[in-house]
């Protein structure tokens, strides 16, 4: 194996949070009904298939992206659409999905795939429910399978706090990840680049017809944002893809069977976890059973789909988000504390500040919680954002930028090149208590509105 | 603390929402927020949040600033008994000076409080807690005996025009605490500027003397005081910028807690001593010739850089655009004092030209930043045009 180039930076964070998944891998949960929600895919617009009470195949379409029909978002599991939940504007918040005992499911000819032309490939992923696997940057949206990317982009390292651990999760599937890279190699012209750690194990340096590079240093190093600054840099007009990891073993898996695999391995972590591990689950599956297994302390928790710094917030009552490797379930932290802006008091609350001895007291891990630590203010303070942010961006330059919606100046700033994620650990130490992602998330929505 | 906390809750009752006096809550959630930190939970974005805000923040400059205030209340009763020559205890030099400096303290705080406080309820917004490092910062920088409704006006003149005129905490330019003395020293020059204003009643009693160090330099008189006074800063001037052994003291828990910035701090350091050195090998004058050694620790430079100089909002924003400023600062503080006798404190007009000129240099530091990804995307063009 040839590393093309060793990512690192400095400039970051990793957040000690206690409660990080035990390698186990638990596979008995099972799951009665299934939810497939819209939101988690950015900027589409769903136009539903079915009615309620319809029955489904696994792989059978559920709904369509308004923007390119084609593209198809299917259902995880056969059954029948049991409720559609709706929000203000009957927009589509769930849609429902009650397991049948008789699993069947679509099929889909794959034979001779390596011989297809690009154009059937990406006719038969659309049509099969595999496209929606595939994101584009910029906006950190769903592909269009009409452009071609300059580069693919894989990583097998994510530096989120608490996040699962990809070698862990991918462990047995070198053959299929093989052949999801090697479907990606089909869909464009130059390269496919696998991020994976500097001090690597596992498979992911034997694979091959990728181009690898290494990553080291604190969260947000792990960002694919990052990887592609350093290795090839957006320009205006240009577009790279993106995939998840365990989404191109699920591509894989399907250029196997010719079926729709949905499979997804979750790493449930967080201080309210009494025994954090890991899942294997599908698309789409029931909270409860899994956080019942896992077992949760504490009265008042937060359920978040995702990790601390992006996830969405959840409850137990709600479902996986589609492309989640990570439960994490912390305290809420509605209290008040006497006092509590003073320097150097309540060091048991984490702190990247040096107005605090927190780091110092707490080596073996922090017990967070959602308190806010204070209230939104002006932005005062500057250069703290820098520290967290490893990109050639200015940061609080774009978000002020965002604010007052200057295209112009975003653009110049370099608004192609991030994703709201990006901005998570800004959220979290800026003294201002400023909502960052947010900011760039309406930011983007504006740029794709206007642009394109 | 259970029935504090209830008893609280009692009170805010009429301000909630919907209640009577929902417009003023920003008031009694000041003092809400001052004793307990809220129980409010993230909402949008990151579900954890760092423990530092910008009440914490703002507190630590506080206490970076508390060693230099009291130093500069003991120098103000040591400054006046020394002149008149009676013996004296710590103790009583402390309490004189505490006499003269605490009633400046709650004028600056009740007036610029009060505005701030008006204004929050006007806009609705919190009251930010920037004003709790101003208003200690306006009598600080004052002359001992200056008046107090003197101090009223100027700190009423900083918060409304400089401050809250731009848009408030976060949007001023100029820096407020440097805004009031500048009010100050051109509406009542004969108060803020001489040699019978810089010690204690020496204006009253003959056989005080009043001159700054500086001040006797520009007149072309010689300086009596030892290197080690002037950095003790045993020294006549403005309330708390003669000690730069406190202020040095001040300075390291600002940078230790990462809350003021050290570029700015020696980027200003650096631009001074070069400029001092750079007049030293000229030498045409008593102020030229001055050591560049000593040009760092008299006066107000020392004071000027650590805590009005790295004042966030103000200054530059930008990595390079910190040490562009600090070093400007200390280049023009030492050019202001050297090239105009009549005002041989430089330090307040170096900061407030450069206040003004920050955003410019922010400009250009973030437009080569911009100007490298467009070449990037022109490149890319022309490629594309050639193909």
């Amino acid at each position: 194996m040839e590393v093309i180039k060793n990512l690192r930076s400095n400039r970051g964070a990793n957040l000690n949070i206690k409660g990080r998944a035990e390698k186990i891998l638990d596979k008995t949960t099972s799951s009665k009904t299934f939810a497939i929600k819209p939101d988690d895919f950015f900027g589409t617009i769903p136009k539903l298939l079915h009615k309620e009470g319809a029955n489904l195949k696994l792989g059978e379409p559920i709904f369509f992206s308004k923007k390119n029909p084609d593209i198809k978002i299917v259902s995880p599991v056969a059954g029948i659409i049991k409720s559609i939940e709706r929000g203000p504007k009957r927009k589509i918040e769930k849609i429902i999905i009650e397991a049948s005992d008789n699993q069947k499911s679509v099929s889909h000819s794959i034979d001779n795939w390596d011989k297809k032309t690009r154009d059937d490939l990406k006719a038969i992923l659309s049509k099969s429910g595999n496209w929606p696997f595939i994101h584009q940057r910029p906006y950190g949206i769903m592909a269009n399978p009409l452009e071609t990317p300059k580069a693919i982009f894989v990583s097998t390292v994510k530096t989120d706090p608490l996040e699962g651990d990809m070698q862990f999760i991918l462990k047995d599937k070198k053959k299929k990840f093989q052949l999801g890279i090697d479907l990606l190699n089909k869909l464009v012209d130059q390269n496919v680049f696998l991020g994976i750690e500097k001090s690597f194990s596992g498979y992911f340096s034997s694979i091959e017809r990728v181009q690898h590079y290494t990553i080291q240093g604190p969260h947000p190093v792990g960002n694919i944002s990052f990887h592609i600054q350093k290795i090839c840099p957006l320009n205006m007009g240009e577009v790279v893809w993106t995939v998840n990891a365990e989404d191109v073993v699920n591509l894989g898996e399907f250029l196997s069977t010719g079926i729709f695999s949905p499979l997804r391995t979750v790493a449930v972590s967080g201080n309210s976890v009494e025994q954090p591990k890991y899942f294997q689950t599908i698309i789409g599956s029931e909270l409860k059973p899994i956080l019942k297994k896992a077992g949760i302390r504490n009265n008042e928790n937060r359920v978040i789909n995702g990790n601390v710094l992006t996830g969405s917030i959840s409850d137990l009552s709600d479902y996986l988000s589609y492309f989640n490797n990570l439960i994490t379930v912390i305290p809420e932290g509605n209290d008040y504390r006497m006092f509590g802006w003073l320097p150097f008091k309540d060091n048991s609350v984490m702190s990247l500040s040096n107005t605090s001895f927190s780091r110092i007291f707490n080596r073996k891990g922090f017990e967070v919680n959602t308190n806010l630590n204070g209230e939104e203010r002006a932005l005062v303070v500057t250069g703290e954002m820098e520290k967290f942010f490893p990109f050639d961006i200015y940061p609080m330059q774009l978000l002020k930028a965002c604010m007052v919606e200057d295209i112009e100046k975003m653009e110049a700033l370099g608004i192609y090149e991030i994703v709201p994620e990006d901005f998570g650990l800004v959220d979290y130490a800026n003294t201002s208590k400023l909502e960052a992602q947010e900011v760039i998330r309406q930011g983007i929505e504006l740029m794709i509105n206007e642009v394109g | 603390m259970n029935f504090l906390r209830r008893s609280l809750d009692n009170l805010k009752r009429p301000f909630g929402k919907g209640q009577k006096f929902e417009k003023f809550a920003p008031a009694i959630n000041a003092f809400d927020t001052f004793l307990f930190v809220p129980n409010h939970t993230t909402k949008k974005g990151a579900h954890i949040r760092d423990a530092v805000d910008l009440k914490r923040t703002m507190v630590t400059v506080i206490i970076a600033l508390l060693p230099v205030l009291i130093y500069g209340i003991y120098n103000t009763g040591f400054q006046y008994y020394s002149q008149i020559g009676s013996p004296f205890t710590f103790f009583e030099a402390f309490i004189h000076g505490a006499w003269k400096v605490v009633p400046m303290i709650i004028v600056s705080y009740v007036v610029g409080l009060s505005i701030e406080f008006g204004f929050a309820v006007y806009r609705g917004h919190e009251v930010n807690e920037g004003y709790l490092v101003t208003g200690l910062l306006i009598p600080m920088i004052m002359p001992v005996d200056i008046p107090l409704w003197m101090v009223g006006i100027s700190t009423a003149f900083a918060v409304l025009v400089a401050k809250e005129a731009f848009g408030g905490t976060g949007m001023n330019i100029l820096n407020p605490a440097l805004t009031a003395r500048a009010f100050a020293f051109f509406a009542y020059p004969t108060y803020m500027s001489g040699n019978k204003v810089w010690v204690s009643e020496a204006s009253n009693v003959d056989s005080i003397s009043g001159e700054t160090i500086l001040g006797n330099l520009a007149a072309g008189n010689n300086i009596t005081y030892s290197m080690a006074e002037m950095f003790q800063g045993s020294i006549p001037g403005s309330i708390a910028e003669t000690s730069t052994l406190w202020v040095a003291v001040g300075a390291l828990i600002l940078i230790i807690t990462g809350v003021g910035s050290w570029r700015i701090i020696t980027g200003g350091i650096l631009g001074a001593a070069l400029m001092g050195f750079l007049f030293n090998l000229w030498g045409a004058n008593a102020l030229m010739s001055f050591s560049w050694i000593n040009h760092l620790i008299v006066g107000g430079f020392a004071f000027g850089i650590v805590f009005m100089a790295t004042d966030p909002v103000s200054a530059a924003q930008t990595i390079k655009g910190k040490w562009i400023y600090g070093f400007l600062v200390g280049i023009f503080c030492i050019m202001i004092r050297v090239f105009n006798p009549a005002y041989p404190e430089g330090v307040m007009l170096a900061i407030l030209l450069m206040n003004v000129f920050a955003p410019t240099i922010d400009h250009y530091v973030i437009n080569g930043n911009i100007n490298k990804r467009k070449k990037r995307w022109k490149t890319v063009t022309e490629n594309l045009k050639t193909a």
